[in-house]
């Protein structure tokens, strides 16, 4: 009799996992980099491109890389929520204009808001690889000693932003 | 109005589909002869109510009626009337319909040609296949219907997926589906031997017939879906080991172990169980293969717009249906008898050997298909499984298997010697690894890739002519006098061989250049010159096209011109790669439009593709030793009658 | 599209010896053929093609996630497959490319999946499962045959079994 239990519970098994799988996307591309140092770069800055910026003047600072571009159009989803969170001076925001043309991304900014300290522009898009960048919107949260914590893949939503990212933001900012 | 027809068939459907589910099954145990008696009008009545519906919606598609909110999503007045019919099937909620008219259709096929079989064995069948149809009409019903009206209509439809206005849409999901679902009437022969206790070679005769047509629809299905990739997606492959490409190989492989399987039982009374449970696992995995592919749990090209809620109703159905199955299984299978002894070397243990390979096989691409799934909701990262894993692992099991084919039609039942097997296989043996060493140098450069696969297919071919000549000679029917079974083996196993040698020469061999053309280029693949002509513009009843034209020649001779086209349908941005080929028994020459580079230049791909139709030759030879088996005398209503009568008679 | 030539001619005609013009006109023709030529490879060097083309199969795009790194006409793609083609020039083995790739994308970009501890069972998983259906076979035939016995069979059962072949012998003669 129980050896021809055998198929029957190795159904059960296969059920619990399709059950699972059911809740998952299986869309999503979780980052290897989260817990890893954020790749070091020096690009020029949107506003002022005579000016460089790089990831190493933000050490000691809990701060936010959020990947941009004017042709996204889930960007302009969030943007509200970052003006926001810009402007209750939590952290600094710093955006990565990723894949754009500086004329429409300045334009961009002043039609859909601003809320970054400045703007990076990765204009072949070669920093957005190295972070891994698959599709934009996506928003990688670093800590002070310059290790990526979490990576928002998509438009933030209130949710998401007041269960996860501000918790981790301030247990970040005591360290 | 139509619309609500069908939709009130279905309902109707439903209706009949549980009553002909639940009756039967009573009047079977019970011995309640109008019960019995129900089944078969009831399976009739079913198919009658789904082919109305499912004539209603093709209706509304042939009609444009866009106020119905399947037709909106995937028509549009300007497709052409095959494909509006195709698009039936085109989506979802459609292609469940279809799933469900194949359903019926098996059903009303066992109730009119079960005269020969008991009538409590039909009654316990037909039961059977209502009751899936129950589950699958409250899917539709309930999450999938595909008469939903959107008020007000709309104006014009969003038309049919371009990548599937093509012949193909209409041959290829029919045609998968009637294996697919045909293998719900094996699944219903073994629920009614395992409800019944009548679990004998008789059983596994009544099977066998309709587990063949299954087979050989789902060989051609597959055959024709892979063809249909290889021409429509423009760089010539046609497997990619895609989920939903794996969800129907499975049941094929299963299928295959279970065809060999039945064979046994009904000639030597043995592997019952094993049968039985073969017959389940064929039909779960079609099952779990509709799953798959409707519940967005896995990414696939060809899968269906998703929605979780649908996702839980199949997987609950499929927990029932299955999990419902495997429990009768566990609960009567200890109760069978065994059959014949046969030895350890003979040639029931070699089906037993190829059962065992084809189903580890089964079982591989299923861990494959399923692993990235497991890892997830285990949190342990997420992976992809790709061709490369499921070639690395296929590939050797498939060759022991191929091994093994020369092996088993020699080999006697009951008790089989290796020695003699292999004196008769020496010549064979030396013949194939001749032929294969050999055919390599002239083909181009040596590759021991090449020549493996090879020896696979002379061995398997060579055994085959060595096995026609040895039973010509050596029985009173010679050549032509053989049973018809018999023809079937070896017309099926020489497709196989075939099918090895187009999939081994042309990895091995074919060419494949990326160039930019202008006007009056040339370029040359495989001995033969293509010179590009130009790029027209052509407007289709759709869609824009670029139809190119190239002047295929061969030795400074020209034989055609190919016109490649790059479409732009009027309904969606994605522009469409019709490929050219110009089709040859020995090879296929393939050319597609890339992208325009200036005014005057494209960039251009050719291909040099040789032996790739013997892959799907391969296939239809399989499926025509399928069909010659399917006309044996033993399957002949009339002779079965005869049969009967004889029996009848000695019993006496 | 104006014809220089043409006009040439027929300016040169009134001054110009006819031999002159002949060649002239030849000359045009000539390499007016000489411009079908062979036509260039897309790729500006083939071998490198071919090992970008090898890598980038064996890896997923992440925006079209049906479709090979090869394949995929998306600009994700086309920036990637340009990142190889670099790293080819470069010098990179295919182990540091495919590196590269992994420490920025996971696992999920690789078709052949890695070799890790949560990988055995996938790798390991098929052999094992051939190798466990073989014994099982095994044991199973000599358990079997160990139960079974041939009986003889009884004459009025033997006087039955005569009267069956009779009627099946008498089958076949019927056929043509």
């Amino acid at each position: 009799m129980n050896r021809f239990l055998i198929p029957l519970g190795i159904f059960i098994l296969l059920v619990v996992f399709l059950a699972i799988g059911l809740n998952r996307d299986p869309r999503e591309v979780p980052s290897p980099l989260v817990g890893k140092p954020a790749p070091i770069f020096d690009l020029p800055q949107l506003h002022s491109p005579n000016l460089k910026f790089s990831p190493v003047e933000m050490r000691g600072k809990v701060w936010l890389l959020n990947v941009w571009a004017s042709w996204c159009v889930s960007c302009r989803q969030e943007q509200p929520l970052l003006v926001e969170l810009a402007e209750s001076k939590l952290l600094p925001i710093y955006g990565l204009d990723y894949k754009d043309q500086r004329a429409d991304a300045l334009k961009w900014l002043r039609d859909f808001g601003d809320p970054y300290t400045l703007s990076i522009s990765d204009s072949d898009g070669r920093v957005g690889i190295d972070y891994g960048v698959y599709g934009v919107p996506e928003t990688y949260l670093i800590d002070k000693a310059g290790v990526i914590r979490y990576k928002q893949i998509g438009p933030f939503t209130r949710e998401i932003l007041d269960s996860k990212i501000l918790p981790m933001v301030k247990e970040l900012q005591k360290l | 109005m139509i619309p609500e027809l069908g939709h009130f068939a279905l309902i109707l459907a439903l209706l009949v589909a549980l009553i002909q589910g639940v009756l039967p099954l009573i009047g079977a145990a019970r011995g309640s002869l109008p019960w019995i008696a129900l089944a078969k009008p009831a399976a009739r009545a079913q198919f009658l109510l789904i082919a109305t519906s499912f004539g209603c919606l093709t209706y509304a598609f042939i009609a444009n009626d866009f106020s119905v909110a399947f037709v909106a999503e995937h028509s549009n007045s300007q497709l052409p009337l095959a494909y509006r019919i195709g698009a039936v099937w085109g989506g979802h909620e459609g292609s469940l319909l279809l799933w469900m008219l194949m359903l019926t259709g098996w059903g009303a096929a066992v109730s009119l040609f079960s005269c020969h079989l008991p009538a409590t064995m039909t009654a316990r069948v037909l039961a059977v296949l209502g009751l899936v149809s129950v589950g699958l009409l409250l899917f539709i019903l309930f999450t999938s219907n595909p008469f939903e009206r959107i008020l007000p209509g709309a104006a014009e439809g969003r038309d049919l997926n371009p990548m599937l206005q093509d012949p193909g849409l209409v041959v290829h999901p029919p045609m998968l589906y009637m294996g697919y679902v045909g293998f719900s009437v094996a699944f219903a022969f073994a629920i009614a031997a395992l409800i019944s206790g009548q679990l004998d070679a008789a059983w596994a005769r009544w099977s066998r017939p309709w587990t063949l047509a299954a087979w050989v629809f789902l060989t051609l299905g597959i055959a024709m879906g892979s063809y249909w990739a290889y021409y429509v997606l423009g760089w010539g492959g046609w497997w990619f080991w895609d989920p939903v490409e794996n969800a129907s190989f499975m049941p094929w492989l299963v299928g295959t172990a279970l065809l060999h399987s039945l064979a046994v039982t009904e000639k030597r009374g043995c592997f019952k169980n094993w049968t039985v449970l073969l017959a389940i696992a064929a039909f779960s995995l079609s099952l779990l293969g509709t799953f798959l592919v409707r519940s967005g749990v896995l990414t696939s090209v060809h899968a269906f717009a998703t929605d979780p809620r649908r996702g839980i109703f199949i997987l609950v159905l499929l927990a029932i249906v299955i999990g419902g199955s495997l429990i009768l299984f566990a609960w009567r299978a200890p109760k069978v008898g065994l059959g014949g002894a046969f030895g350890l070397i003979s040639r029931e243990s070699l089906l037993l050997m190829n059962n065992v390979l084809l189903v580890v096989a089964a079982g591989s691409v299923l861990l494959g298909t399923l692993y990235p799934l497991l890892l997830d909701a285990m949190g342990l990262g997420k992976l992809s499984v790709g061709p490369p894993y499921f070639n690395t692992v296929f590939v050797p099991i498939m060759a022991l298997l191929l091994f093994l084919m020369a092996l088993g039609p020699i080999a006697r039942w009951k008790h089989a010697s290796l020695a003699d097997m292999a004196k008769r296989l020496r010549v064979v043996f030396v013949v194939a690894v001749v032929a294969a060493i050999a055919t390599p140098f002239a083909m181009g450069p040596w590759s021991p890739g090449v020549a493996l696969g090879l020896l696979m297919a002379y061995w398997l071919i060579a055994s085959i002519v060595a096995n026609v000549i040895d039973r010509s000679r050596h029985t009173d029917g010679g050549l032509t006098g053989q049973p018809r079974s018999w023809y079937a083996m070896h017309l099926a196993h020489l497709g196989i061989a075939i099918f090895v040698m187009g999939v081994t020469l042309v990895k091995g061999y074919e060419v494949e250049k990326d160039v930019r053309m202008e006007p009056d280029d040339t370029v040359a693949v495989g001995g033969y010159s293509f010179r590009f002509v130009g790029v027209s513009e052509r407007l289709g009843p759709n869609y824009r096209a670029q139809r190119g034209e190239v002047e295929l020649s061969k030795d400074g001779k020209v034989l055609r011109l190919l016109h490649p086209e790059k479409r732009t349908f009027f309904s969606s941005a994605m522009p469409m790669t019709e490929a050219a080929i110009d089709t040859g028994f020995l090879r296929d020459v393939y050319v597609s439009l890339g992208e325009p580079i200036d005014e005057r230049a494209w960039s251009v791909r050719v291909y040099y593709k040789p032996f790739v139709d013997w892959i799907w030759s391969g296939c239809v030879l399989m499926a025509m030793g399928g069909v010659v088996a399917l006309s044996d005398r033993r399957y002949r209503l009339k002779q079965a009658a005869k049969a009967n009568l004889a029996i009848e008679g000695a019993r006496a | 599209m104006t014809n220089p030539a043409k006009n040439q001619v027929l300016s040169a005609s009134i001054r110009v010896n006819p031999r002159l013009l002949l060649l002239f006109v030849f000359s045009a023709f000539v390499s007016a053929a000489s411009l079908a030529k062979e036509a260039v490879p897309m790729a500006a060097d083939e071998q490198v093609e071919q090992r970008l083309i090898s890598i980038s199969e064996e890896m997923r795009c992440l925006v079209c996630q049906n479709e090979t790194l090869a394949g995929s006409h998306a600009e994700l793609a086309e920036d990637l497959r340009r990142e190889i083609r670099e790293q080819i020039k470069q010098g990179k083995t295919n182990e540091d490319i495919m590196s590269y790739m992994v420490s920025r994308y996971g696992d999920f970009i690789r078709y052949r999946p890695p070799l890790k501890a949560t990988t055995l069972l996938l790798w390991f998983g098929p052999g094992l499962a051939l190798l466990l259906g073989i014994a099982v076979l095994l044991a199973y035939l000599r358990r079997r045959n160990a139960r079974l016995s041939d009986v003889a069979l009884t004459p009025e059962e033997q006087s039955k079994v005569d009267l069956l072949l009779q009627a099946g012998i008498g089958q076949n003669k019927a056929q043509p």
